[in-house]
């Protein structure tokens, strides 16, 4: 049993597998003194999306907090082992958190925009690296809605609140943003528990088209969509990775019992 | 019908009567005051109140030199409380959360936010006023910023505190410094929030008649040397109202009037802005 847990990832490794692009390794968490992670191994590969799947509690968003940092917000939280993009170990203490901020990029559970206008919420991420003059800044703001699929439906009302969109839109507002400063991994945390089912089919096609210039990884509590959107999953249980595979093999022929269990719904 | 549904009508009955009683009781005297300020204070309104000196018994004159003097003194309050009261808030909210100096500082200024404004008064009497040697607008410019540092420091945290901190990852998530996060995501969040922690801090003070006596004093005449006593219109009515003299006293209530209203606008209008800040979020 263990060794199919182990096999998975090394195999996928050794034969067809894409390029890694980031690497959590040996990563171990701590909220205070409760341990949240535990020696996790995980691979993202340049180019593809990686689900995370789980049940509550599994440490799943825990583990994406770790690869922009986020958690440092918060100083109780603490993490340890290595993080690897491009080589080296972003948990360093010698890498700039913000950089690195700027390079993972993140899309929250619950749609956040700024308390800002449309065009400023994009604006805003882009001017904190850039100065750029007026009508190139526009460009930029314009491709990263496009890009977020939300051009045409904001077009006429770039200065109004962002705060006046409707849930899914406010969320496409949140993914533009975070392409609009071109990072090189995007990580997802749920992005759709707060949506309706329309707004949801458009996140996932969207996540479908970003896969050409992005590494993706997402969070999900929902099986179909981790099948749907996704290239390959990692399921995670009380703080450990189970399993890691090419989707298509975790929904067919999970390698652990465990991983059989959470997908048929036996628990979780 | 059904004697326990009975019992349960009577006592709401009792209680909702009760509670109308007192409603009417707090907004009664209220309304009696406002009634009373209304009834005696619109007697003495004319031009003159705004463009006349304060007056020696007996002759004609107005509150000007009362009215700027308190809008000077005010201005102090508001321009040296509002950056002390709103770093002090962002540091508790912001950088300091839960930590020891965060708890002292709040223990202390909440203590500061409920001292008798009087203690205040003596306390820039002490520090400043017998130095110095002399009365000043300064010192009166002083006291009143000590009351309405504790107002902002505590409405500034609080309304900081609101603003959920899924905004503040957001915005750190795309790479922005912490000191950006609040400037350019946390205030405009909590903006109209702090907006009326100032209005009710200004409202508050300009009524303070107490923290004055022993530091602006007063001063019948024309003045705006704010290193000499000034006038202020909380110290004319206390003066004014307790003169034998019919024509001070017909000013003290003209005063009154001024003062509540000024104030009563003040609250209404920090009141829209909190209620238009709300149904925004």
């Amino acid at each position: 049993m263990m060794n199919a847990v182990t096999r998975n990832p090394e195999a996928i490794s050794e034969a067809s597998a894409p390029p890694v692009k980031m690497r959590a390794r040996k990563l171990d968490f701590f909220y205070g003194d409760s341990q949240a992670l535990k020696s996790v191994d995980l691979r993202l590969y340049e180019h593809k999306v990686t689900a995370i799947i789980g049940p509550s509690g599994c440490g799943k968003s825990t583990l994406l907090r770790v690869f922009n940092r986020i958690f440092e917000l918060y100083p109780k939280q603490r993490a340890e082992g290595e993080v690897l993009l491009g080589g080296g170990n972003v948990l360093d203490r010698s890498v700039d958190v913000n950089l690195l901020r700027a390079r993972v990029g993140m899309v929250f559970q619950k749609p956040t925009p700024f308390p800002l206008s449309i065009y400023d919420n994009i604006a805003f991420g882009i001017e904190l690296y850039e100065r750029l003059p007026r009508s190139e800044l526009d460009g930029r703001v314009e491709t990263a809605l496009r890009a977020a699929a939300l051009w045409a439906e904001v077009k006429d009302k770039l200065n109004a609140s962002g705060l006046s969109l409707s849930g899914g839109q406010q969320q496409r507002l949140c993914i533009a943003r975070t392409v609009a400063i071109k990072p090189e991994v995007i990580l997802l945390d749920e992005p759709c528990s707060a949506l309706d089912p329309i707004s949801t089919a458009k996140i996932e096609e969207l996540i479908d088209e970003l896969k050409a210039s992005y590494t993706l990884a997402i969070v999900t509590h929902n099986m179909q969509q981790a099948a749907r959107v996704s290239d390959y999953t990692a399921f995670m249980l009380l703080g450990e990775l189970i399993e890691f595979a090419p989707t298509t093999e975790i929904f067919t022929s999970p390698g652990d019992r465990r991983t059989q269990d959470y997908i048929t719904g036996r628990f979780g | 019908m059904n004697r326990v549904y009975a019992k349960r009508r009577r006592r709401n009955f009792i209680a909702m009567s009760c509670a109308t009683l007192a409603t009417a009781m707090g907004l009664g005297w209220l309304m009696l005051i406002l009634g009373a300020l209304l009834w005696r204070g619109l007697a003495g309104l004319r031009p003159g109140v705004f463009t006349e000196m304060t007056p020696s018994p007996g002759s004609a004159g107005g509150l000007l030199n009362p009215i700027v003097g308190s809008l000077m003194l005010t201005a102090i309050a508001i321009a040296v409380g509002t950056p002390v009261g709103i770093l002090a808030g962002t540091y508790m909210a912001e950088y300091g959360r839960g930590g020891r100096l965060t708890q002292a500082v709040r223990f202390i200024n909440d203590i500061l936010l409920s001292a008798p404004s009087i203690v205040i008064g003596l306390f820039v009497y002490e520090v400043m006023v017998r130095p110095l040697q002399h009365f000043s607008g300064w010192a009166g410019g002083l006291a009143l910023a000590l009351i309405v540092i504790p107002v902002v420091v505590r409405t500034t945290e609080d309304m900081l505190l609101l603003v959920p901190n899924q905004m503040r990852e957001a915005a750190a998530a795309i790479g922005a410094p912490r000191a950006t996060v609040i400037r350019f995501v946390t205030y405009r969040a909590a903006r109209s929030g702090i907006l009326t922690g100032l209005l009710l801090a200004l409202a508050r003070v300009s009524g303070e008649t107490a923290p004055l006596l022993f530091t602006a004093l007063n001063n019948q005449f024309w003045s705006l040397d704010l290193n000499a006593p000034i006038a202020s219109l909380p110290v004319v009515i206390f003066q004014f109202a307790m003169s034998p003299y019919d024509d001070w006293q017909q000013l003290a209530w003209t005063g009154a009037l001024l003062i509540t209203f000024a104030v009563l606008a003040t609250n209404i209008l920090a009141r829209l802005l909190s209620s238009r800040g709300s149904a925004k979020s």
